[in-house]
């Protein structure tokens, strides 16, 4: 009971504070608006081949955009010493991963919410069809990425090199979260419906969900207390 | 004692390693299909298992670091990690030129090759991770986080591609086939090389350790130099 | 195992193979104010971190009011004032406060808040972002957040260092009056006479292990070079 409402106030309190300053999210947004627009050089955006490497596309763009959220989770916390405070306040620490995760998933899959329809306007893409299923994908893929994300970015926060070292640990351990939601994601934006071998992808992402969430969960008070 | 072992060890690996390549060259024929080039695979296949053995052992000595906070196991992660990677190394390498004589082309994006290169990167990341780190005991204890995510990671990564698409050749030793794909005398000089392979490793390890622990001892003397 | 507030049994802090804090035993009865004092590098720090909770001894045992200082149930009873006042510029004053109030699971944040916004002369910016605060505003804050839940035992790192006048009498009457009501207090220091003056034990570091253990003196108080020289430090 104590727990859930700690993981409410940690997330509250994040992103209480993000959407004050607007920082990260504004960021990412711009950023993936860059990546959006770079990819039409790389390619003729008007070619039948879009839509068969939309899934690709997209989750580059929400995987290098959603890292700049990810990145400022524990750097939030830097200033004043601020994780200090958190750490002695008589919360466990799996309730600060938790809320910090939850505010940083609303935070990414908001940013993704917006692209979508820009990306969809961009390269001319019909991505409507298959909303619901989408969503799901989404929702699960982006979890994976949050988790993987706040953890290492708990794991990295007291480095002096966090940014270089971040993308180097957490893109590679995403690899089979993005590779499943890739190959559900294309087909879904070319109106396939979520059945037979897209299912497989799904249970990719449920799976790597269940296994990060439990192991990241697990290990954060070691990583936090030495 | 422990220098003593070394060198036994490795005199013992030295020896298999001159006799596995006097029957691997000059004992077995060429393959009925492949020709010369098939020799590769007393190299490859060997590597490749030793670098699942090294990578292993490191997450188990990672978990057992959290448990004990002994920073023994941290060394024991730390070499069989840099092992296990110079021997990942290896088969990359030696997979690339077989892939460019048979297959005609360096790199494919195969199954086991994709899965391959993300468990180098992941492990070279390990390696990165603990440079950038400075005292010793967080080292240890962001590394053994690390090596634990990795692993879980690398067995993701294994079965998730293997589901889209497979090129790479398949098992082709007995206890994975049942037997009948490979002749006799070319599955017992495979064995013979892990086994001499491994003995290499192990002396690696074992000379890593030894470092790794000087260095902390070397750090642990520095910052009492430092101190006041 | 005594009913000391504070106890500290052999406690061992390795970074690598360098003991930064060497067998390390002493306790703080409740009631009672001990400053830890030692040169910069010396251990105070990392000792104070390891009773906060923050950190985990390499070897020894640490219990405050009995209990691992990582127990939930202890965190609750220690309060703990760090280098960092641990605020959230983008957050305003009462947020803040309202924000650890939850936290400690207050019965009444906002009240509790605003109690202590009183108490610390901050209520007409309890609405402004802390990062328009002055500097003594935001050690004020820190002070209020480190006493809002009542904490029984004090843990405080160089609390006087950085602090204004204003801050400097606040943080005095506090735990003074915290002293008062039987609370216990550890707090680290250089030589300063404001954290001598509450102390009523004092426990010397040097190189990680502890030096002198011993009441608080009236010598200490006149001269505050008076112990390091008991022990070869100029």
């Amino acid at each position: 009971m104590d727990f859930a409402r700690h993981v409410g106030v940690i997330f509250g309190k994040d992103l209480h504070a993000e959407l004050r300053s607007k920082e990260a999210i504004n960021a990412s947004l711009s950023f993936a608006l860059v990546i959006l627009l770079l990819f039409s050089f790389a390619f003729d955006p008007t070619a039948d081949e879009t839509r068969d490497i939309a899934g690709g596309l997209l989750w580059i763009v929400f995987a290098f955009a959603g890292t700049l959220i990810l990145n400022r989770s524990f750097v939030r916390e830097l200033p004043n010493d601020c994780l200090d405070g958190l750490i002695a306040a008589p919360i466990s620490s799996a309730a600060l991963f938790l809320g910090k995760a939850l505010a940083n998933f609303v935070l990414v899959l908001a940013v993704e919410l917006i692209s979508l329809p820009i990306f969809g306007i961009f390269y001319n893409v019909r991505w409507t069809q298959q909303w619901w299923s989408l969503l799901l994908v989404m929702v699960l893929a982006t979890w994976a990425l949050t988790v993987i994300g706040t953890i290492f970015s708990a794991l990295t926060v007291n480095l002096r090199i966090r940014e270089l070292m971040l993308p180097i640990l957490v893109y590679p351990i995403m690899i089979p979260a993005l590779l499943g939601a890739m190959e559900v994601t294309g087909p879904l934006i070319a109106g396939k419906p979520l059945e037979g071998d897209l299912l497989m992808g799904l249970r990719l992402l449920v799976g790597f969900d269940i296994i990060f969430t439990a192991l990241s969960v697990w290990l954060v008070e070691t990583i936090l207390v030495g | 004692m422990r220098e003593k072992l070394i060198y036994l060890l490795s005199a013992a690996a030295a020896v298999l390693l001159v006799r596995n390549l006097y029957v691997i060259f000059l004992a077995l024929p060429d393959e009925a299909q492949q020709g010369p080039i098939y020799r590769i695979l007393f190299v490859h296949l060997p590597s490749a298992i030793t670098c699942f053995i090294g990578f292993f052992a490191a997450g188990v000595c990672s978990a057992l670091y959290l448990g004990t906070k002994n920073l023994r196991y941290d060394a024991v992660a730390a070499a069989s990690t840099e092992v296990g990677l110079a021997f990942a190394t290896v088969v990359l390498v030696t997979g690339s030129i077989w892939a460019r004589i048979i297959w005609g082309i360096w790199w494919t994006w195969d199954a086991r090759l994709t899965s391959m290169l993300v468990c180098w990167l992941l492990y070279a990341a390990y390696l990165m991770l603990r440079n950038a780190v400075t005292e010793p005991t967080q080292r240890a204890r962001f590394s053994a986080v690390l090596s634990i995510f990795a692993f879980t990671d690398v067995i993701i990564v294994w079965k998730s591609i293997e589901w889209w698409r497979t090129q790479h050749p398949g098992p082709v030793l007995s206890i994975r086939t049942g037997g009948g794909r490979m002749d006799p005398d070319m599955e017992s000089a495979i064995y013979w090389n892990l086994v001499a392979l491994l003995l290499f490793a192990v002396v690696l390890v074992l000379v890593r350790i030894r470092q790794e622990e000087m260095r902390r001892e070397i750090d642990g003397m520095r910052q009492a130099a430092h101190a006041f | 195992m005594s009913d000391a507030a504070v106890n500290c049994a052999g406690v061992w802090k390795f970074y690598g193979d360098y003991p930064a804090l060497r067998n390390i035993s002493f306790e703080v009865p409740a009631g009672r104010c001990l400053a830890l004092i030692g040169r910069n590098g010396a251990g105070k720090t990392t000792l104070l971190r390891i009773l906060a909770g923050f950190s985990r001894p390499g070897k020894g045992d640490i219990r405050i009011l009995g209990n691992s200082p990582r127990e939930t149930a202890t965190r609750h009873r220690i309060g703990f004032l760090g280098h960092g006042i641990s605020i959230y510029d983008e957050l305003s004053a009462l947020e803040n406060l309202r924000l650890y109030a939850r936290l400690y699971n207050l019965a009444q944040p906002e009240k509790s808040a605003m109690e202590w916004l009183e108490r610390t002369g901050l209520v007409h910016v309890k609405d402004s972002l802390v990062r328009e605060f002055s500097r003594g505003m935001r050690q004020r804050l820190a002070v209020a957040r480190a006493f809002l839940h009542g904490p029984t035992v004090m843990l405080l790192d160089e609390p006087f260092t950085a602090l204004d006048d204003r801050a400097i009498a606040l943080l005095q009457s506090l735990l003074a009056d915290a002293l008062s009501r039987g609370s216990t207090i550890v707090m680290s220091t250089h030589q300063l006479r404001e954290a001598l003056e509450l102390a009523t034990d004092v426990v010397l570091i040097q190189r990680g292990t502890v030096a002198h253990h011993g009441p608080r003196t009236p010598e200490m108080l006149a001269d505050a070079g008076w112990l390091y020289r008991q022990y070869g430090e100029a």
